[in-house]
């Protein structure tokens, strides 16, 4: 038996430790894809060392926001991926809050640093906190129809419920539950700033969005702001295993060599998504800026219409 | 098994109703064609989908007239029509994409509200089917308000069919001749519009039917 509290705080820390392996997962494949050798698994990890122990620069003109956003979106993030059942449904803290909640938490801690980016005063940063914005004002709406989707069908905005739902056999062929998918794919992706909607290696001005409102960060703000959208690239892979592929996961009160086995399916699943991820970047090319309204758009129209087909669907 | 039978059957139905909102999606003429042709093949397996369930043989030949004539045959003939009319450049809508978007889902919600108020005691596959139906049958009526070029109003009139035909397959005990019937008219409709788009160019240079209105004086 295994108690709520050392489950939560076991996947805290394999979440804090496993997001910057993804993100250096995700690059090590790009580059084999296109046949560069590519920086090590690891890289991650000794930037985020290193940048620590530089020193951290800080504009003459920057207010105390600027300083502490860092931390405010850190901790933001860490919770909201500490809610999100990864190996085991039975955490401590998935009793006190649901998947509103992880938005909301997304949510302020995108408006943390879009202030941070303009606060500086820069063009680049205003730029960027414009267009992410823009991008946000589409992709949230979206996620919470594509929430609203899931909630009506398993009755309940808990993702343990949910996730338990989904393993159960009563859940049958629904096209809601597809559509869910799809627009929950397309907003990960515009929410991490992944291609087709921001390029994550980009120092072209006119192009990026997330960098450049870190453009005036750096040393130890720098590491914490990279880390927690390590955090959220695994928060959003994490939250589409639990809901859309949620077998390994082990029930809550369930004996330690399940939650082993459930933590081993957790990191095949986690690998198959930075790959599949690499791949998509690799195939397809950045959208126009203007044109992510129009991607966004669709995934918003889908999250509508799985809720509002479910209303013609079964047992209702 | 009833449950599945259920599933499938609202599955491929739900998918005709994405396949709508895709058309209305689509800014050139020639993916235009193609999610239409989809639409018709997605129409196709729902009916037989329906003839499997409902043990009736003659929705089979329904659902290969709606594979060969609208999957196929009229999705060629108007690639050729708008090769010859010379007209593969970006389709002109009289609303933008996001509207119209709007206007479909909200047409989608409305569809689905009163057939549930109407029929609450209908049989359910029933009831559903004629709920997409319903909702298909909207959002080709919107798309043929919101272009301006004709070829786009014809697949806007051809995916209004489609809903049509989804209901009558839904339906148990719709006469055989009614369906046959709206499958030809619907065939010498497209060949009498093909004919009347050739003459509007011809007279106007133009598909778009704006310049109708300069005859009739409607506009200004």
């Amino acid at each position: 038996m295994i108690d709520g509290l050392s489950v939560q705080l076991a996947q805290m820390a394999l979440v804090l430790s496993l997001a910057p392996l993804l993100t250096g997962l995700v690059r090590k494949v790009k580059a084999r894809l296109l046949r560069r050798r590519g920086p090590p698994l690891l890289q991650p990890y000794r930037d985020l060392v290193r940048l620590v122990h530089k020193e951290s620069v800080v504009a003459e003109s920057a207010s105390w926001l600027f300083r502490i956003v860092p931390y405010l979106m850190f901790a933001a993030t860490w919770v909201a991926a500490a809610l999100v059942p990864t190996f085991a449904t039975g955490l401590l803290f998935s009793w006190s809050a649901d998947v509103i909640v992880i938005i909301a938490l997304l949510g302020s801690a995108r408006f943390f640093l879009a202030l941070a980016g303009m606060d500086v005063g820069t063009s680049f940063g205003g730029i960027g906190s414009s267009r992410e914005a823009m991008i946000a004002a589409l992709a949230e709406p979206a996620l919470i129809m594509i929430v609203f989707t899931l909630a009506l069908i398993a009755g309940s905005t808990q993702l343990s419920t949910i996730a338990a739902l989904m393993l159960s056999s009563n859940v049958g062929l629904r096209v809601s539950l597809g559509m869910a998918l799809v627009a929950l794919i397309i907003v990960a992706i515009a929410e991490n700033g992944r291609i087709p909607v921001d390029n994550p290696a980009s120092h072209l001005e006119l192009t990026m969005v997330h960098e450049a409102m870190v453009l005036e960060y750096s040393g130890r703000h720098l590491a914490l702001i990279e880390l927690a959208s390590s955090i959220k690239l695994l928060l959003y892979v994490s939250l589409i295993a639990c809901v859309f592929v949620p077998w390994g996961l082990a029930p809550a009160g369930a004996p330690l060599h399940v939650h082993l086995i459930g933590a081993g399916i957790y990191l095949a699943k986690l690998a198959l998504a930075g790959v599949l991820l690499a791949l998509l970047e690799t195939m397809i090319a950045k959208m126009r800026v203007f044109r992510v309204a129009d991607l966004l758009g669709a995934a918003l129209m889908l999250g509508f219409l799985a809720t509002l087909l479910r209303f013609v669907s079964r047992g209702m | 098994m009833q449950h599945l039978a259920f599933d499938i059957a609202h599955l491929l139905a739900g998918s005709i109703v994405l396949v709508s909102l895709m058309l209305l999606y689509q800014v050139r003429l020639y993916a235009l064609l193609n999610v239409f042709a989809l639409q018709a093949a997605v129409l196709a397996l729902s009916v037989s989908w329906q003839a499997w369930l409902q043990d009736a043989p003659e929705l089979y030949l329904t659902a290969a007239i709606a594979l060969v004539v609208k999957a196929i045959v009229i999705p060629l003939a108007l690639h050729r029509m708008i090769r010859r009319l010379g007209i593969h450049r970006e389709v002109e809508t009289a609303l933008n994409i996001g509207p119209t978007m709007l206007a479909g889902l909200a047409l989608v919600a409305l569809a689905i509200a009163v057939v549930h108020r109407v029929s609450p005691d209908a049989n359910m596959i029933a009831r559903e089917d004629i709920a997409f139906a319903l909702a298909v049958v909207l959002l080709g009526l919107l798309m043929m308000v919101t272009r301006r070029n004709a070829v786009s109003q014809v697949v806007g009139f051809m995916s209004l069919e489609n809903g049509l035909i989804l209901a009558a397959s839904g339906a148990k005990g719709m006469p055989y001749v009614v369906e046959i019937s709206v499958a030809f008219s619907i065939l010498v409709a497209f060949i009498v519009i093909g004919i009347f788009l050739f003459r509007i160019r011809e007279r106007f240079d133009t598909v778009d039917l704006h310049a109708l209105d300069q005859i009739t004086g409607s506009e200004r």
